[in-house]
């Protein structure tokens, strides 16, 4: 059994850490595929989420509307380029069960704009429910609570 | 163009007497800044404070601002809502901290002095000083003093407060049409599914301006064009109010049209680009008439916007000359079935500080200011559609633009 938690939480870091690589390293194409479908992949600010409102700043439902913001992301909306680097904190598995693993982790994550500015532009946790039934592991359900509920200027890629 | 140059109190130059030309110091300047806190906000203009239904019973409050200024609207136990300047009397601290709760009384933390639900002094410590020592001066009245007060009006189940004795009840000052706007869409009653904040890097003016121009959708929101959305749209048109300030604009759409083509979707040629999951714009004409986009604006800066069934108030409030925050109230209604709140919540991409339709708008601001820094001299150009500020049958023009700067003159006494 301990094998098994180890190799669980082995398939977890895995994933949470491709999640980060693909944004921060720009291959944002890779970002639907960590999806299963359909999913579920909400930002959504602390007050909000802790007074159980369900509106967020971006929100999928299926891994069509996750292409579709990838898409629209490079295509079809314009902002200041920018980069992401996400630093990722403490992983807690929650719980799992043959089929899904409930974790937490504590993200920072700071914009770099082209010209150079460098900032912290979002910390906050996510709140991961994944598919473990299968190898690689998909997030089912991907919550990333954002500690502020202030956004400095606009949220082009996803947290 | 002649334009006979009149300089104004505060040094800027507006070309001719007209509002078609705007002087590019208006974003950057600081006494203009400081008196449009006085002639705007705290001037003869009603402003949004909060929903109707974020104060359902007595001891409700909210704390918010109206411009920079601090307020706290809140149901006292007769029902009725009160309004007042969030600034103790005493030492001018702040009296309410949180942004939302329930109270009996306030009482300021720094000495501990109350205010009743009307805002009235009734409460202050050692008044009568400590074992008989001390206490106020004699000639000290509680009753003499008060928070101060605003005047509060109720529209559409949104509340509005205005620092103004003289500004017309919120209806009249409104006008028949935008009031008509207002209670199109507030027609029934709301609830908050959630609110978002953006800081938007420039001058309050820049926002609310570009909500207002109806001719930039379809350009800079490239996602419309991209996705052919709207391509259903049918003409719309422009209503300002007599004084300039206030304004809606809509489109109509073919909704019946477009969930054939959506459902047809499959059927269309590989080449013509659509969106994996149109779930985004899957909408329902909630109002049954037809219109798909409605936005409207109360002077200063209050918008409340249907876009298909995206339901929302954004509030502008200015942080600064070049700092603004963009509050986004998305609303829901009593009655709405899940299928209907899901629909807001996926439709909900398309706006707020992530949309679709809405992200442009959160930097253009920020790329104007920046191109202005030490760069003002000179105006824009704001003559789509003519030079006047009336109401049009039709989306290609800058009327409610200039309506703004209408009863912007006349308030900033320029």
């Amino acid at each position: 059994m301990a094998s098994d938690a180890q190799a669980i939480r082995r398939g977890v870091e895995d994933l949470i850490g491709a999640y980060a690589d693909c944004i921060d390293e720009d291959r944002l194409e890779e970002w639907p595929d960590l999806f299963g479908d359909p999913c579920r992949y909400l930002v959504i600010s602390r007050s909000n989420h802790e007074a159980g409102m369900r509106q967020g700043v971006m929100y999928a439902a299926t891994r069509g509307m996750l292409l579709d913001r990838v898409y629209t992301l490079r295509h079809a909306n314009l902002f200041e380029p920018h980069r992401y680097r996400h630093i990722v904190g403490p992983i807690r598995l929650k719980s799992a069960d043959g089929a899904t693993a409930i974790v937490h982790s504590h993200f920072m994550v700071a914009r770099i704009m082209q010209g150079g500015d460098t900032t912290l532009f979002a910390t906050g946790r996510y709140v991961d429910r994944i598919d473990i039934s299968a190898e690689p592991y998909r997030f089912t359900e991907r919550i990333a609570v954002l500690d502020s509920d202030r956004i400095d200027t606009l949220l082009a890629i996803p947290i | 163009m002649a334009h006979s140059e009149q300089p104004a109190d505060d040094g800027i130059h507006w070309p001719s007497n007209g509002i078609s030309e705007v002087p590019f110091r208006v974003y950057t300047d600081q006494v203009t800044y400081d008196r449009e806190q006085e002639c705007l906000f705290q001037g003869p203009t009603w402003q949004y404070l909060c929903l109707e239904v974020e104060l359902a019973d007595p001891g409700d409050f909210v704390s918010t601002t109206m411009g920079e200024v601090e307020v706290i609207a809140v149901r006292d136990t007769e029902g009725t809502i009160n309004a007042f300047v969030n600034r103790c009397i005493h030492r001018g601290n702040l009296l309410c901290m949180e942004r939302q709760g329930k109270a009996k009384k306030f009482t300021c933390m720094y000495h501990g002095w109350t205010y009743d639900l009307e805002g009235k002094l009734t409460g202050v410590t050692f008044e009568r000083g400590v074992k008989n020592k001390g206490g106020m001066a004699p000639e000290f009245r509680k009753d003499e003093h008060a928070l101060r007060r605003l005047r509060v009006a109720v529209l559409g189940g949104l509340v509005f407060g205005t620092f103004s004795d003289t500004v017309p009840d919120l209806e009249t000052w409104l006008g028949p049409d935008v009031t008509r706007g207002l209670l199109r869409v507030m027609n029934r009653t709301p609830y908050i599914l959630g609110r978002n904040s953006q800081i938007l890097p420039n001058n309050w003016k820049l926002y609310i301006e570009n909500v207002k121009d109806t001719y930039h959708a379809s350009i800079l929101h490239l996602f419309l064009t991209t996705f052919k959305i709207n391509k259903l749209t049918m003409p719309g048109g422009v209503f300002i109010n007599a004084d300039g300030g206030s304004h809606y604009s809509y489109a109509k759409l073919d909704y019946a049209a477009e969930t054939a083509a959506y459902k047809d979707a499959g059927l269309r040629s590989e080449s013509e680009l659509q969106l994996q999951d149109s779930s985004i714009v899957d909408s329902v004409d909630e109002y049954g008439d037809g219109v798909s986009v409605q936005i409207l604006t109360i002077f200063p800066g209050m918008v409340l916007q249907q876009v298909r069934n995206t339901i929302a108030v954004r509030v502008i409030r200015p942080r600064g000359i070049g700092k603004t925050e963009l509050e986004w109230i998305h609303l829901g209604f009593d009655g709405d079935d899940e299928a209907m709140t899901e629909r807001r919540l996926r439709q909900g991409n398309l706006i707020g500080p992530a949309g679709y339709v809405a992200m442009e708008d959160g930097f253009i601001g920020g790329f104007v200011q920046r191109a202005l820094h030490y760069n003002d001299d000179g105006a824009g150009i704001v003559m789509m559609g003519g030079h006047e500020a009336q109401s049009q049958p039709f989306k290609a023009s800058e009327a409610a633009i200039r309506g703004f700067w209408k009863h912007y003159r006349a308030l900033m006494g320029q």
